[in-house]
């Protein structure tokens, strides 16, 4: 509104129509204030006047309860400067788990404490927190003011770059899991975690990094300066005494660089003899060694040349491209660490003292083969085990993505991470924790960053004979101007050696494949296998699934059609209780009255796909898909053309009632379908759905090629049909039965929220809900591969240039030494080049 | 030029110095969060806190 105020005083030509503005005013401002976005988290207010804040005096709509509750919390702890400083708006607030609050307890646990839990002189301790939700540095702020102001905290420390937290609290005026409970409430997440493991180590080798690169700066610059001397004093002339003592310094300035900057090289040179490999690193160290050990020779003997410098040079430029490499990978762990980061289960362990059961909570982390276990229901299962006592029935679907509970007897086998749901079991446990089932996850994402490109390991192997084939030709060289007579013949072995160091070449493919998975992270993408990346740039056919995917994947009831006899309460507890099993999106529009339901649903069959069935007080019933329902009861009804998603429940005997669910497109998904359709691709919707809905929502995106009420199996076979073609395919997806789809495609990209089967067989999985990153992939994967043929390129031509121009004598060490650390450092500039911003 | 005689060590031990210094500045963690103390600084806590507490949307909502 000021906005247009001003415009309205400065612009003397629109004063006429003011008087026809000011009548309005009043319905602009009821405007303004309803379809503003929800105050706390940015996202669109569907539910006008419901939730909403008065703060600073000013009425502020809020999306949900979650929000308002955060924002309450935020404004009455008196940190409502949040609100002023931040750049980013907060990220929603999602259904927060019912026992979130009562998983936080375990923490409070000696037993658990002990995995990451410092303790100090007293009641002092000290632990290490992961923050989810930081988006700006406003939030950094919010936490250190909320957590500070807490009873019994004694120090709060947020590192920004890393959203890790250190925290020190009096454990006798406060509780760990009050701390967590506290930033809970300003509506962010936070969990202790055991910075022993990968954080510790990752923050000592970048001071490591640092210190090495610092020395070796600082020393080398004072050789650079003693060499100026020593050159002009070659060319003017030099009083000999004083060129001695510039050697000698030479040599003093030298010495700490090699033995401490440049051990790294050393080490890795020497591990690779000893397996008998050639890396790169060894004929960087012979070089290194070998001007080295010719300077000091020649500097005791007072006579020829030094090449102190080139060592320096060398080392210092070598050391700052792997710092650069170094960093692009720590920014790649600590994402994927903070996202697959769950918590640590407890259990209950049984020991058996001169015949009498004891019980005791231990850290899952803790159990061995063959300890037992006592499993209550409700709880999660530990560890993989075999049940020696007790029946129930079994949710596995954190593995498997099938939400129908299974049932297992004595004898049975248990995976580690599923949820027991009846009652109570002994388990013996068959594996250790940390080698469970559960700990795949984890797994699958180590095992991406530590698989190679394609194109890397070519490299990789072609650098390796590479090296072989240069130290044979280095020694023939050598040898051929040492039996000619030549003195120069250590000097000239010296510069091939060094010239023809395979660095950049080695550099070319992982500096460019790090620096573009770091942008692809601040894209809001990440990329679990590098392999994919060079299958995306050469897409030309993206597939979308619909629900959760281009749509918001938030189901709505917004129409119920009774079609029986049955009244709509009870037609909705039915719809609810039978849903309840199901994990799939349209599910959800159930669940909001599922509280309220007294129904239970049992011998319940999910139909992946298709719809749910199941009995209740006796009655066998069904819900799903129209087809679904057509198969099972034999009956159908003519549905009239109509937006939305038709959810058909019947009875054995009959239909009983028509749900129409909605489910708006996510904004992004336009543009998104639009910018990849200019880039010349093709882009086809496959969905579950009911066809007349499909075709709606691709008429509206601009989708010419699109099928609906596709099964899995249809999906699958639709997908290999396009591979046929010849195409490449990229599939977009979410949700359990898409994982078989996202494994078979080319490139698979995953929603977060989705189910986690889908996401673990995804190549990229995103971080947000924005679409348009997609697009950006593509761009920046095309871009990728470029870089990496200007690199392989570049190292290629300068290698052929420069071996042969040294082998016969033309250039000196000083000049080999630079240029290899010159080419090194275009390849890493030139990767560096895709991590820009912009 | 005897003066290098002396003027080199110093240099030497100015250089020592740095480093030093460096080694410490990297110990102490003075490179472990390049970005958040530019931002803390602009946030410093020295603005008066706003005491207005917040109301519920039920009873301050503008009803249109």
């Amino acid at each position: 509104m000021h906005a247009l105020n001003n415009h309205l005083k400065s612009c003397p030509e629109h004063s006429v129509q003011l008087y026809v503005f000011n009548l309005s005013v009043s319905e602009l401002i009821t405007m303004t204030v309803n379809t503003s976005p929800c105050f706390h988290c940015g996202q669109p207010v569907k539910t006008l006047d419901q939730f909403g804040l008065k703060i600073d005096g000013e009425h502020r709509q809020m999306c949900c309860k979650g929000c308002e509750a955060v924002a309450e919390a935020i404004i009455n702890g008196g940190m409502g400067d949040y609100y002023k400083h931040r750049t980013e708006h907060a990220e929603s607030i999602a259904n927060t788990l019912p026992d979130f609050i009562q998983q936080l307890r375990t923490y409070d646990l000696p037993e658990i404490q002990k995995s990451f839990v410092q303790q100090k002189e007293g009641a002092i301790r000290e632990a290490t927190l992961i923050l989810e939700g930081i988006n700006c540095a406003a939030c950094i702020w919010l936490n250190e003011q909320c957590i500070s102001g807490l009873k019994g905290v004694l120090s709060i420390s947020i590192n920004y770059s890393t959203r890790r937290a250190r925290l020190r609290w009096d454990n006798e005026q406060i509780q760990l899991s009050d701390v967590l409970n506290a930033i809970h409430d300003i509506g962010y997440k936070a969990y202790p975690y055991d910075a022993e493991q990968q954080q510790e180590l990752l923050e000592k080798e970048q001071k490591l990094h640092i210190r090495r690169l610092g020395l070796a700066a600082m020393l080398g610059m004072q050789v650079m300066i003693l060499t100026v001397a020593l050159y002009v004093g070659e060319w003017r002339g030099i009083d000999e005494g004083m060129r001695r003592f510039f050697t000698w310094l030479g040599l003093g300035l030298t010495l700490p660089v090699l033995l401490y900057s440049a051990r790294p090289f050393f080490e890795s040179a020497w591990r690779d003899l000893k397996q008998h490999r050639a890396g790169m690193d060894v004929p960087v160290s012979l070089g290194m060694f070998g001007a080295f050990a010719v300077s000091t020779i020649n500097t005791i003997s007072g006579e020829g040349p030094v090449y102190y410098e080139s060592v320096c040079m060398f080392v210092l430029f070598l050391l700052t491209a792997r710092y650069f490499e170094f960093i692009a990978r720590k920014r790649a762990l600590e994402t994927s660490e903070t996202l697959t980061y769950s918590q640590p289960t407890v259990a209950t362990l049984i020991t058996t003292i001169d015949g009498e059961n004891s019980q005791e909570t231990v850290p899952a982390m803790q159990l061995v083969a063959d300890d037992l276990i006592l499993v209550r229901p409700g709880e999660v299962i530990p560890a993989d085990g075999i049940i020696l006592e007790g029946n129930s029935s079994v949710d596995e679907s954190i593995l498997t993505g099938e939400s129908r509970p299974i049932r297992k007897i004595v004898g049975g086998e248990l995976i580690g991470g599923s949820v027991n749901i009846e009652s109570s079991l002994t388990v013996k446990v068959s594996h250790a924790a940390g080698n469970s089932l559960l700990s795949h996850l984890g797994q699958l994402v180590d095992q991406a960053q530590s698989e190679k490109p394609k194109l890397v390991l070519i490299a990789d192997r072609i650098a390796s004979h590479f090296v072989i084939v240069v130290l044979i030709i280095t020694s023939a060289v050598g040898f051929w101007w040492w039996q000619s007579g030549s003195e120069n013949w250590i000097s000239i072995t010296l510069s091939l050696l060094v010239v023809t160091c395979p660095c950049a070449f080695s550099l070319a493919t992982p500096t460019a494949v790090t620096a573009a998975m770091g942008k692809f992270l601040s894209t809001g993408l990440l990329v679990t296998s590098s392999t994919a990346l060079e299958a995306l740039a050469g897409t030309n056919h993206f597939v979308f699934d619909k629900t959760g995917t281009l749509t918001k994947g938030k189901m709505e009831i917004r129409e119920i059609g009774l079609l029986g006899s049955t009244p709509q309460e009870e037609v909705l507890i039915i719809a609810t209780a039978l849903e309840s099993f199901s994990e799939h999106p349209i599910a959800r529009a159930f669940a909001i009255s599922e509280e309220k339901s007294p129904a239970k649903a049992t011998q319940v069959t999910n139909h992946t796909g298709a719809g749910v069935e199941g009995q209740i007080n006796g009655e066998r019933y069904y819900i799903g898909s129209p087809r679904f329902i057509k198969d099972k009861c034999g009956q159908s009804k003519e549905l009239s053309t109509s937006s939305g998603t038709p959810v058909v429940l019947a009875s054995e005997k009959e239909l009983l009632a028509l749900f129409w669910l909605d489910d708006q497109l996510k904004d992004e998904a336009k543009p998104l379908i639009n910018s990849l359709q200019a880039a010349g691709c093709k882009v086809t919707l496959l969905s579950g759905d009911h066809n007349e809905t499909v075709r709606e929502i691709a008429i509206s995106l601009g989708i010419d090629d699109y099928y609906g009420e596709m099964k899995p199996e249809d999906k699958l076979k639709k997908l290999r049909q396009f591979q046929q073609q010849g195409e490449t395919v990229t599939m977009v997806g979410d949700g359990v039965n898409d994982a078989p789809v996202l494994a078979a495609a080319n490139v698979s990209i995953a929603m977060t929220e989705g189910a986690r089967l889908a996401q673990s067989s995804a190549d990229l999985i995103m971080l947000s809900d924005h679409l348009m990153p997609i697009a950006e992939a593509k761009n920046l994967s095309q871009k990728l591969l470029s870089v990496i043929r200007q690199n392989l390129f570049w190292a290629i031509g300068y290698n052929l240039i420069a071996l042969p121009a040294a082998a016969l004598g033309f250039v000196p060490p000083w000049l080999a030494a630079l240029g290899m650390s010159a080419s090194s450092l275009v390849v890493v500039a030139n990767s560096l080049r895709l991590s820009k911003k912009g | 030029m005897e003066i290098l005689y002396l003027i080199i060590p110093i240099t030497l031990i100015l250089v020592t110095v740095i480093i030093i210094f460096l080694w410490w500045s990297s110990r102490s963690g003075q490179y472990d969060d390049m970005e958040g103390p530019a931002w803390k600084i602009l946030m410093d806590d020295d603005t008066p806190k706003s005491d207005e507490p917040a109301e519920k949307a039920d009873d301050a909502a503008p009803k249109t």
